[in-house]
């Protein structure tokens, strides 16, 4: 049992370590987008740092006491996460719902801080916060629900490894407009840039981290790469077959972070009433025509 | 307002094991909030944009005083902006910098002689980098915030201590400027 919590809490360590670490990758990748130098690649690690180092106020302990609630759900929500076959805290508990039921706990919390510091931005920001989740969530999971009734399984790792079987393709090739699906609305989950609604720092000043400052803001930025970690490689789990080993992993974490940056770079940003239609017309229809091609019809390659 | 009035000193002797440590994530990442009232913002795009890039530097833009850790005061400020400009100060936390940017900060510049335009900014807060000129082209610029960082590391770059201790002198000086530095709407009664 001790074991098992050492090794959950290094994933959650080891996640935002490398997502924290890529960040900062991809931000040197996007400054070589628009001819620029870019920062140096630990200088999220940096601000992270400089922020826990900052003074800042407080607006009443709801504030406080959400920012501790969103990163001590997201940290939970990481240590069922498995990175491996083999690197897995909790065998037989990394069900899929599990981790979408989890991650509900630190938006919470987040959703609870933001509206505690009374500022109208924040209540605004939250609200299409919640919005873009309405719209992202139903395409994603009619993918996710075929893919489950497809390998039998809702277990996570039970389905990288029904894609790593012999005679099984991963995902992304088997599911066609169901991948196409899933890439729209991981750019949803993580706020790249079409999606970016929520978070607008020049419509309605970032939005949910309007009042933060300091200590509280450095925490929300350990959280929002935490959940990065676990949004990507839930989606390397599901599509792209899983990792044999740490470096498969990484390499595959890698490509899918630095491509949806790249994608999410040449984009604007949608209204939140284009967000919602966008997602319920296209996706939505590919999804479901995908999940009848591949349930009722069995055209699966 | 209330929360950054200064009076305990003993949150200073906690900070000072880790001040060192501090100084350098603080140096290498400054997130600026830009006042942008005066003419000399003009000059912010080209130090953020590919030509001379400003992130290599750790800089970025932000967009609520909370978040920041430098103020750029880009050029003359009016009454009517001054009292925006103090709020916004007191708002973000602390350490904070100021840069003031051209000859209108320091001296009031062309404007030294209107009747609605304050002259030298350090009497109602604390300046830690001018950047001279009307207006300073964008090399003197960047030297401007090199030269922030260099204070840093010396630590000279004490305005926000400045205006704990001279706390009464800046609101005399503020008070005197506007009459009163209390807002009267909806939020602040």
């Amino acid at each position: 049992m001790i074991i098992s919590l050492l090794i959950g809490l290094g994933v959650a360590l080891g996640g935002f370590t490398f997502q924290t670490a890529l960040g900062g990758v991809n931000r040197k990748i996007v400054a070589r987008l628009q001819k620029r130098v870019g920062p140096r690649w630990y200088q999220e690690f940096i601000d992270i740092f400089k922020l826990l180092s900052k003074r800042s106020v407080s607006h009443g302990w709801i504030f406080d006491f959400g920012v501790i609630m969103a990163l001590g759900g997201i940290i939970g929500t990481a240590m069922f996460m498995p990175v491996t076959s083999n690197i897995l805290a909790f065998p037989s508990f990394d069900n899929f719902f599990i981790f979408v039921y989890l991650l509900a706990v630190g938006m919470l919390g987040m959703a609870m801080s933001a509206s505690g510091s009374g500022n109208p931005l924040a209540s605004i920001g939250v609200m299409r916060a919640l919005t873009t989740m309405v719209a992202y969530e139903i395409p994603f999971m009619i993918v996710v629900l075929t893919i489950i009734k497809l390998a039998g399984t809702s277990s996570v790792s039970g389905i990288a490894e029904f894609q790593q079987m012999a005679g099984n393709n991963w995902f992304m090739i088997a599911l066609p407009l169901g991948f196409v699906v899933a890439v729209l609305s991981l750019m949803g989950m993580l706020g790249k840039k079409p999606f970016e609604t929520y978070i607008a720092p020049a419509e309605i000043a970032s939005g949910p981290m309007v009042e933060y400052g300091g200590k509280q803001l450095g925490m929300l930025f350990i959280m929002h790469e935490i959940t990065v970690f676990i949004e990507v490689s839930l989606f390397v789990h599901l599509f792209l077959g899983g990792a044999e080993n740490i470096w498969m992993f990484a390499i595959k974490y890698f490509l899918v972070y630095a491509g949806l940056n790249l994608v999410s770079n040449v984009n604007g940003r949608f209204k939140i009433d284009q967000v919602v239609v966008f997602f319920y017309k296209w996706p939505l229809a590919m999804a479901v025509v995908q999940a009848i091609i591949a349930i009722y019809l069995g055209w699966v390659i | 307002m209330n929360s950054t009035r200064f009076t305990e000193r003993n949150k200073e002797e906690i900070d000072r094991k880790w001040w060192e440590i501090g100084d350098y994530f603080r140096r290498n990442s400054l997130w600026m909030l830009m006042y942008c009232t005066g003419c000399c913002a003009i000059e912010l795009p080209p130090a953020m944009t590919s030509v001379y890039d400003m992130e290599r530097l750790g800089m970025g833009p932000m967009a609520t005083p909370r978040q920041a850790d430098v103020l750029l005061v880009t050029g003359y400020l009016s009454l009517k902006t001054l009292r925006r400009l103090i709020y916004t100060y007191e708002q973000m936390s602390e350490p904070k910098y100021v840069v003031g940017f051209g000859s209108c900060t320091i001296n009031g510049g062309i404007y030294h002689d209107s009747h609605a335009v304050i002259n030298r900014l350090d009497q109602y807060i604390p300046v830690d980098v001018y950047v001279a000129g009307c207006m300073p082209n964008t090399e003197s610029v960047m030297n401007g915030f090199v030269d922030l960082m260099d204070l840093m590391k010396s630590k000279k770059a004490d305005g926000w201590k400045r205006y704990h201790t001279n706390y009464e002198w800046y609101r005399e000086n503020q008070i005197a400027a506007l009459g009163e530095v209390k807002v009267h709407d909806e939020f602040h009664e």
